[in-house]
């Protein structure tokens, strides 16, 4: 008994979760549930602007947090909906199927008894036999692509099996697309970096500055390439009203698909990723990376090499930075300042004019102390953690700034070092992604959209011909129907007579 | 002619354009105001056909002089592109779609009763984004320079111009619903409610495959090359998609649950909501957070996404 029970109770939510109606409740939801992934931000998207969000909304983010407001689209209740509705698709696309084969195979249906009572009928009378009339009927409606049987009298036909078709084929393409989506997201990875002018990249975790891998990604899925920028172009228009503009971003790379392979040169432009098997580079950012040598109290290198500054402001690429020099001797020193590409100075305010480094400067506070970086946690290269560090000041209590052009020398107060910028250097970032089942997925909306096409503009109709003998003559009657629901057949149905008639050799002579 | 002198004809041009559609508007409300206690069977007089064929012929003179804006406006960037750079482009680019659609089909579907509408709306739309979205002509920022651009571009313009007809439709049979059976007058000159329904479909029909190739092929397409991921759930592709589903209920629900009119009416709505929340809402509410912003370039914080927005 309570096995009866349960399987009613299965039976019952099977058919409420693929009815119809339950399908567009759910596609609405669907919709509805997407819109908190564009309103609030994204982790996967701007982790940056995520956080900040968090920390302006203190009392809403942990709720958020639990409800997975910052990832909708990898949340729970997300996934919830689409699975339904994918699991509703299949229950929907079954049924139909088994229909449509035996619909497939049957015969048109037969002829009603009174087709001039159908919306769309015509009659006509002749002197032409029966049966010359129904055998041409089946000559013009065959030519007409229709499927025709005679009975009785009379000729049944219908054409537009294929709406069906395409029907089943855009919910087939659905669930296509979600799997090819769904490869990607589990096995790809996307990750970015940052590599100067000169340096160099090969694949592995360990040589990103972020990496988000698919949660069922494996590190030996990685291709073993490696690359080195071996030189950045970029062309500054110089006027118009987009002055100062970047325009036509190159990264020259050597790059190896595999450790022994033979090196190749690609020049990597936006739009233009290069490829290496699954894997595909993209050029997504640039700047500048100034090199600066540090030396500590004791007047040894602490810190030399090229620093990556970030670009606040993409119009004149004025860039933040931070130093760190943690081999500093007696006490670690740390640079946090900004780079002016072209410095100017207005009004007494360092600018940069343009984007260009035409003219660079490096404009930095200095700190000496604990840098915080032996506690083994990790920090940000970008950040500097100022809580046990003070800053340095001139003798007199002023403030004290690191204002250098290249090529000049600074020293640091209290005898505690000196900082070079010894030269320029651009950096670009490079957003790699392995994406697998992209094409599944291209493949699957090409076919979703061809279902759709066939699923909207192919007409199912049907046409009867009935001919009998009456007063000497014989009546033709001839009746169509549209089987799609908004479709009109009135044309076509004037066409078939018309041509019928045409056809009809002793009414031509009469 | 320089850069200069073509941009000077855009923008002369528009002002023509704008004071030619004003004039048609005008000639059609003069058409119509004749004929709000006129029956439908009765016969026109002289001097209402002159001032419809007028119209029309305004609104003919008006579009050609719109596409040499829009010549005009590609001309005048060097290198010379399609005029689909930013959000005043897309708008001009747009109403002359809208326009040119109503011109083709209005002797093959009778649609003489949707003139004061179209022309009307055009030059709502138009005057709107010459007051607030004018741009300078600028070269195509880097992201943008791709034979994409024409493909997306050409196919969510064709798309967004048929389901806004499609919603204009819609408001005409919750409109016309109200007073059916009103023999005078523009609503009783628009189709009956049947074909209202029906030719509503029918748009939406063409219209829903395209915004299927525009927003879920070609838009993913380019993003893969542009951005380096064919769908990352920014703000416009959300919308895009949320455009998509509505629409995809709106076709689901007339072919299997057997609705129309009222409720058809009604989807089809909130779907034209979507899409013009999408493209006007997510530039201004959304400036920064999405890549398909129109506004000024992002500024990069942490180096996490593309610095290469579209402008």
């Amino acid at each position: 008994m309570g096995d009866l029970n349960l399987r009613e109770l299965l039976r019952w939510s099977w058919r409420q979760l693929t009815s119809m109606r339950t399908a567009l409740i759910l596609l609405l939801l669907l919709a509805l549930a997407s819109i908190p992934g564009s309103v609030i931000p994204q982790d996967n998207i701007d982790a940056f602007k995520a956080s900040q969000w968090r920390e302006d909304h203190p009392d809403l983010a942990p709720i958020y947090e639990k409800l997975g407001l910052f990832s909708v689209f990898d949340s729970v209740w997300f996934a919830a909906i689409y699975l339904l509705l994918a699991l509703s698709l299949v229950g929907c696309i079954l049924p139909r199927t088994r229909v449509y084969w035996r619909g497939l195979r049957a015969a048109p249906p037969k002829a009603p008894r009174n087709l001039t009572r159908l919306p769309d009928s015509a009659t006509y009378r002749t002197s032409e036999p029966v049966d010359d009339v129904l055998a041409r009927a089946q000559v013009l409606l065959r030519k007409r692509r229709f499927r025709v049987l005679a009975a009785e009298g009379a000729v049944s036909s219908e054409r537009g099996y294929l709406r069906e078709a395409g029907n089943l084929l855009f919910h087939i393409s659905v669930l296509i697309v979600l799997a090819g989506f769904g490869i990607g997201s589990l096995f790809g990875y996307q990750g970015g970096v940052i590599v100067w002018k000169d340096g160099g990249f090969s694949n592995n975790l360990t040589q990103y500055d972020d990496f988000v891998p698919g949660s069922l990604m494996q590190a030996e899925d990685m291709e073993p390439f490696s690359f080195e920028v071996t030189d950045f172009d970029v062309n500054w228009l110089m006027s118009g009203p987009r002055k100062g503009m970047a325009q036509k971003f190159v990264a020259h790379l050597d790059y190896r698909e595999t450790p022994d392979g033979e090196e190749k040169e690609y020049d990597l432009k936006v739009n233009h990723p290069l490829s290496i098997g699954g894997t595909d580079l993209f050029l997504i950012g640039h700047g500048y990376a100034p090199s600066i040598t540090v030396r500590d109290g004791n007047g040894d290198v602490a810190w030399s090499g090229p620093v990556i500054f970030l670009p606040e402001d993409q119009a004149t690429f004025t860039s933040f930075g931070v130093v760190k020099a943690p081999d500093a001797r007696p006490r670690q020193i740390g640079l946090e300042g900004l780079l002016y590409p072209t410095y100017a100075n207005v009004d007494g305010n360092p600018v940069s004019l343009f984007g260009d480094d035409r003219n660079p400067r490096i404009s930095m506070l200095a700190y000496v102390g604990n840098l915080g970086m032996d506690s083994g946690d990790s920090q940000s290269v970008y950040v500097l953690d100022k809580s046990r560090m003070t800053e340095l000041k001139k003798n007199d209590g002023s403030m004290f700034r690191v204002d250098l052009f290249p090529g000049q020398t600074k020293k640091l107060p209290d005898g505690a070092g000196s900082v070079t910028f010894e030269g320029m250097r651009p950096w670009v970032r490079i957003q790699i992604s392995k994406t697998p089942g992209k094409g599944v997925a291209l493949g699957g909306v090409i076919l979703a959209l061809v279902g759709l096409l066939g699923s909207l503009f192919i007409r199912p109709r049907r046409v009867w011909v009935r001919a009998r003998r009456e007063d000497e003559e014989t009546v033709v009657e001839i009746a169509a129907l549209d089987r799609s629901g908004g479709g009109e057949v009135g044309t076509e149905l004037a066409e078939i007579v018309a041509s019928l008639r045409a056809g009809d050799v002793r009414e031509e002579k009469s | 002619m320089s850069n200069t002198q073509w941009e000077n004809l855009s923008v002369q041009a528009l002002a023509v354009v704008a004071v030619v559609y004003f004039l048609a508007l005008l000639a059609h409300l003069v058409e119509w105001a004749a004929l709000r206690k006129l029956p439908t069977d009765a016969p026109l007089d002289q001097r209402t056909r002159t001032f419809g064929r007028f119209g029309f012929l305004l609104t003919v003179i008006g579009a050609a002089v719109q596409l040499v804006a829009l010549v005009g406006r590609g001309m005048a960037a060097d290198p010379n592109r399609v005029p689909w750079g930013n959000m005043y482009e897309f708008v001009i680019t747009g109403t002359f779609v809208l326009v040119l659609a109503y011109l083709v089909l209005r002797g093959r579907f009778s649609l003489e009763w949707l003139a004061p509408i179209v022309v009307g709306f055009a030059l709502t739309v138009l005057m709107v984004a010459e007051l607030t979205l004018y741009e300078e002509v600028v070269p195509l920022t880097e992201a943008l320079s791709s034979p994409w651009l024409v493909i997306h571009v050409v196919a969510a313009v064709i798309a967004t111009g048929a389901f806004t007809l499609g919603g204009i439709l819609s408001v005409l049979y919750l409109v016309k619903e109200r007073k059916p059976d009103t023999t005078t007058g523009f609503l009783a000159r628009v189709p009956e409610l049947d074909a209202l329904d029906r030719i509503s479909y029918r748009i939406h029909a063409f219209a829903f495959p395209v915004w299927t190739f525009a927003v879920l092929i070609a838009g993913p397409i380019w993003a893969h090359y542009a951005w380096s991921r064919y769908w990352g759930w920014d703000a416009k592709e959300v919308w895009a998609f949320i455009t998509w589903v509505v629409y995809a209920a709106y076709l689901h629900a007339r072919a299997t649950a057997g609705w129309k009119g009222r409720n058809a009416a009604i989807v089809a709505l909130v779907g034209v909501g979507t899409l013009w929340f999408n493209f006007i809402g997510i530039n201004y509410f959304f400036g920064g957070s999405s890549q398909h912003s129109y506004a000024a370039p992002s500024v990069v914080q942490e180096p996490v996404r593309s610095s290469y927005d579209l402008i």
